[in-house]
């Protein structure tokens, strides 16, 4: 058996401790890859010089995470995933335990701005055209996270066994109830019982506390991997690959190595999302309500139904489009298709998009135009789906006494498909401009 | 190989089912959400029983001609005289909201907020205004159903009480939450 | 060449979007008075919790308030094991109501609800949860025709009776009429105390015609005058709200501190970012 390889490791930055770290970490790396990987992850990574404003959510959204499984993990110390004592156990943290008003705030604030940095992730890919190939499978992996986020703060919501949580659950499990034939026998297999009950909450508190975070875990390890692959895009959609190298550094011409570059400037992206999140989590945890629902501070109770249901604000804009199909054959089903298809349509974004250049800096106005539309439509589902259907009054009898808000929801929904569905022909037609060979700023 | 790998399949099926199979409704869960027996051999006319189903109240009535007559007055003065929302079974989609019209069997739960109202027979024109038929009123915030479980007009409460899928063993049982054929 | 996409467009509509919700916002729910509490008065919150556990208690509970965490508001145990424990509990325990659950439900329809958290619950677009309570308890009008004599202005034939009455005395209900949206909701704005404005629609000579009545309550007469009543009342929401949260303060005070810190990481790692990042163009 050959000798293990003995490439000393040389620690420079930690002072008076370099030999004795340096000593240690080369015993390290002859019996694991530590260096290999260190570099080739993040030390000698080599990314495009001209990351922007919208290229601080990927990191933040892993901070996010780890943030959220280090309090999910201090909550479960004192929470109770049991019917009876659940809202109690939760009242018992924010009181009685030192500290616990603290960590479950961090949690709250946390979800909420897990979502934030997610859409404005997502947003990015869709301004630099960073799904595009060689990215198809990146943006897999992306989406595939984006649907187990979702499924997490789903089975999340329900644990504190507020009115909300309860209710919203009843909700979401019928949905399933309207799938065909099945649909009865599909939602008791999910509940665990006939209506929302303890068997529901204890494993929702399953899948929330062990289930997904694994899963999580597993796709954003791919995600990174596939990232590391095939490099990362940028402002202008240029491939830095193809640049030619600075005869000094051997790197493309406008790449630099993550380390110390990006550390630098993800931590203080990362002390700047501290500061909004203290903010958030000290002074208006509740958000107006948005955060952390008022409604959610009564004790669930399977007999009292809330005037008004709705779901945490970052599932809105799909709840607005399962609200705005109408029923078919007395069955809600085309409205949860509908649902269904809003959120799968993203995965397609790669094959969709037939625009010669990657860049919206480089696209035509009839992209820019689309993109414009899709968020304010995007916007308005979300804040519609937050309110009941009549917050926008009626029309006069001559559009039938119709809801407004239903009315424009529907429009929205529709405009929505169209941004995807027409994207092959429009991204097609645009007058593009020719991406340069260097990057910009 | 393949017959290999499709006994391994057929193997790793097999393990899944436990899996898949536990997330089924438990016994314990089963028991509390089974049907319940209501003995009515002793309920007298007028008078009323209540049982529980699935941690709610059921109510069990025993509607007299009077009663019955007092529904047909209140048509005018039901939001939902019909019973166009789906809050009963079939068999009780009638203008008793039952299976016989003497006998009516309806969720207690007050559609509005979940509070339970209370049975205030004819007699109660005092409280309940002189062209009361007899009903149920709920004490919570005023809403009024008729003997059939109509909600009165101008109450908070947005629809009927909802009648509990339910059949006849005899003349003298009811059970509630099972409504198949057969024994 | 930089585009403007990115920076303008994108922001500019994601604020008009974001502005839609209070172009149309739709008037809904009763008009609500602000609670004048003030957080830090310590004498206020001692008088609320005082009221609190004299009249509340006996029908509601508190379920996840502990006794001796009253300790925040300057008493010690001794003091809170005197004047505020009635049902002979250490105080190291719950504030649990006397009132048998079962028998709450047969008298009221529903029993009553626990009040630890209710002025975070009742919070809405109209006011805070302790804006709602504060007009709630001041807005009890007697109604014969309810089953428990009282009604209430905030809260439609609550089936609540007037815990505070031999306080504020029986008020009255006092209603005007106008024809007019417009003039009903200048005298709304008009009125002070309690009010509460109410639509109706009702057929008149074939037509369907509007209704706008003013509901506002004549004084009552009881042991205290309107201005020690508002006063309780504000003590007592003081306390509720404090209970509601009883870390509020402490958080808020924490977040200053957290906030100072950041501030001085962000200036460091600023200008350590700015120093490695000066030699690329």
């Amino acid at each position: 058996m050959a000798a293990a390889k003995k490439t000393p490791v040389t620690i420079t930055c930690a002072g008076p401790l370099n030999g004795a770290l340096s000593g240690v970490l080369t015993w390290v790396d002859a019996r694991f890859p530590l260096v290999k990987m260190w570099e080739e992850q993040w030390g000698k990574y080599v990314a495009p010089k001209n990351f922007n404003f919208w290229y601080y959510f990927g990191s933040l959204s892993a901070f996010v995470l780890v943030l959220q499984i280090a309090t999910g993990i201090f909550l479960t110390m004192n929470y109770k995933p049991d019917a009876a004592q659940a809202f109690a156990s939760v009242e018992y943290i924010m009181r009685d335990v030192w500290g616990g008003w603290f960590i479950r705030y961090m949690h709250s604030t946390g979800a909420s701005l897990f979502f934030i940095c997610i859409y404005l992730h997502m947003f990015r890919a869709l301004l630099y055209g960073s799904y595009r190939k060689p990215r198809e499978l990146l943006w897999i992996f992306g989406m595939l996270i984006y649907l187990c986020l979702m499924a997490e703060a789903f089975f999340g919501y329900l644990l504190p066994w507020g009115q909300m949580s309860y209710w919203g659950a009843q909700v979401i499990v019928n949905l399933f109830g309207a799938v065909p034939f099945i649909g009865e026998d599909l939602s008791i297999w999910i509940r665990g019982d006939y209506v929302v009950s303890d068997a529901t909450l204890n494993r929702f508190f399953a899948f929330h506390v062990i289930a997904i975070p694994l899963v999580l875990l597993g796709l954003v390890a791919a995600h990174l991997t596939a990232l590391h692959e095939v490099g990362s895009n940028n402002p202008d959609g240029v491939e830095i690959k193809n640049q030619p190298k600075d005869p000094q550094t051997g790197l493309p011409l406008d790449g630099i190595y993550s380390h110390p570059y990006y550390t630098v400037k993800d931590a203080l992206g990362v002390v700047v999302f501290l500061i909004v999140f203290s903010v958030i989590m000290f002074f208006v945890p509740e958000m107006g309500g948005y955060f952390l629902e008022y409604n959610n501070f009564i004790p669930a109770d399977s007999l009292k139904t809330p005037p008004h249901i709705a779901p945490v604000w970052y599932f809105t804009p799909y709840y607005s489009i399962l609200r705005a199909i109408p029923p078919l054959f007395n069955s809600q089903f085309p409205g949860v298709l509908g649902m269904g298809a809003a959120t799968m349509i993203m995965f397609l974004l790669p094959w969709l998009d037939r625009s010669p250049v990657k860049s919206i800096r480089y696209k035509g106005p009839v992209f820019k135009g689309a993109l414009t539309i899709f968020v304010i439509v995007f916007l308005v589902l979300g804040y519609l789906g937050t309110e009941p259907t009549n917050v926008w009054g009626q029309f006069g009898a001559w559009m039938g006494n119709a809801d407004v808000a239903t009315v424009v929801a529907r429009i929205c929904t529709a405009i929505y498909f169209l941004f995807f569905i027409l994207m092959p022909w429009y991204s097609k037609i645009d007058e593009c401009k020719p991406e340069p060979a260097r990057l910009t700023w | 190989m393949a017959a290999t790998g499709v006994v391994g399949g057929v193997a790793a099926a097999a393990t899944a089912v436990p899996f898949a199979g536990s997330m089924f409704p438990s016994e314990r869960a089963k028991a509390a959400g089974a049907p319940v027996e209501a003995d009515i051999s002793s309920l007298a006319p007028g008078e009323m029983k209540i049982v529980e189903w699935r941690g709610k109240p059921v109510w069990i009535v025993s509607r007299t001609k009077e009663m019955l007559d007092g529904i047909q007055k209140n048509n005018g003065r039901v939001s939902d005289p019909k019973s166009e929302v789906p809050l009963q079974p079939d068999y009780a989609k009638n203008e008793y909201r039952s299976i016989k019209p003497e006998i009516i069997v309806l969720e207690g739960v007050c559609s509005h907020l979940g509070c339970s109202p209370q049975l205030k027979s004819v007699e109660a024109k005092n409280d309940m205004g002189q062209d009361w038929t007899g009903g149920f009123f709920c004490p919570c915030h005023g809403s009024k159903f008729d003997f059939a479980g109509r909600v009165f007009a101008g109450s908070p409460a947005p629809v009927n009480l909802r009648v509990p899928p339910y059949k006849f063993v005899g003349d003298a049982k009811i059970i509630i939450g099972d409504d198949s054929k057969g024994a | 060449m930089v585009s403007a996409y990115s920076s303008t467009f994108t922001r500019v509509a994601i604020c008009a979007a974001l502005l839609l919700p209070f172009a149309a916002r739709a008037n809904e729910g009763p008009r609500l008075q602000t609670a004048p509490i003030n957080s830090h008065d310590l004498v206020s919150l001692q008088n609320g919790a005082k009221v609190f556990v004299n009249y509340c208690l006996n029908c509601h509970s508190a379920g996840y308030m502990r006794y001796n965490r009253l300790q925040d508001l300057g008493l010690n145990e001794q003091q809170i094991r005197d004047n505020l424990v009635f049902t002979g509990v250490k105080v190291g325990e719950l504030m649990q109501t006397a009132m048998d659950k079962k028998d709450a439900k047969e008298w009221f329809g529903v029993a009553p609800p626990d009040l630890t958290v209710t002025a975070r619950s009742r919070s809405s677009s109209a006011g805070s949860g302790a804006d709602w309570i504060y007009s709630y308890l001041r807005s009890f009008y007697r109604d014969p025709s309810r089953p428990t004599g009282w009604n209430n202005l905030v809260f439609a034939n609550v089936g609540m009776p007037h815990a505070l009455w031999q306080l504020s005395g029986q008020q009255q209900l006092h209603e005007e009429a106008f024809e007019s949206e417009h003039a009903a909701k200048a005298a709304l704005i008009a009125s002070k105390g309690v009010a509460q404005l109410e639509e109706s629609h009702e057929m008149k000579d074939g037509k369907m015609a509007e209704r706008f009545v003013l509901k506002t309550l004549t004084a009552g007469g009881g042991a205290m005058s309107q201005r020690e009543y508002d006063r309780t009342v504000t003590d007592l929401v003081n306390y509720m709200n404090y209970m509601a949260e009883p870390a509020r303060l402490e958080r808020r005070q924490i977040g200053f501190y957290a906030l100072l810190l950041l501030g001085l990481l962000f200036i460091l790692v600023f200008a350590l970012k700015k120093s490695y990042w000066k030699d690329v163009h």
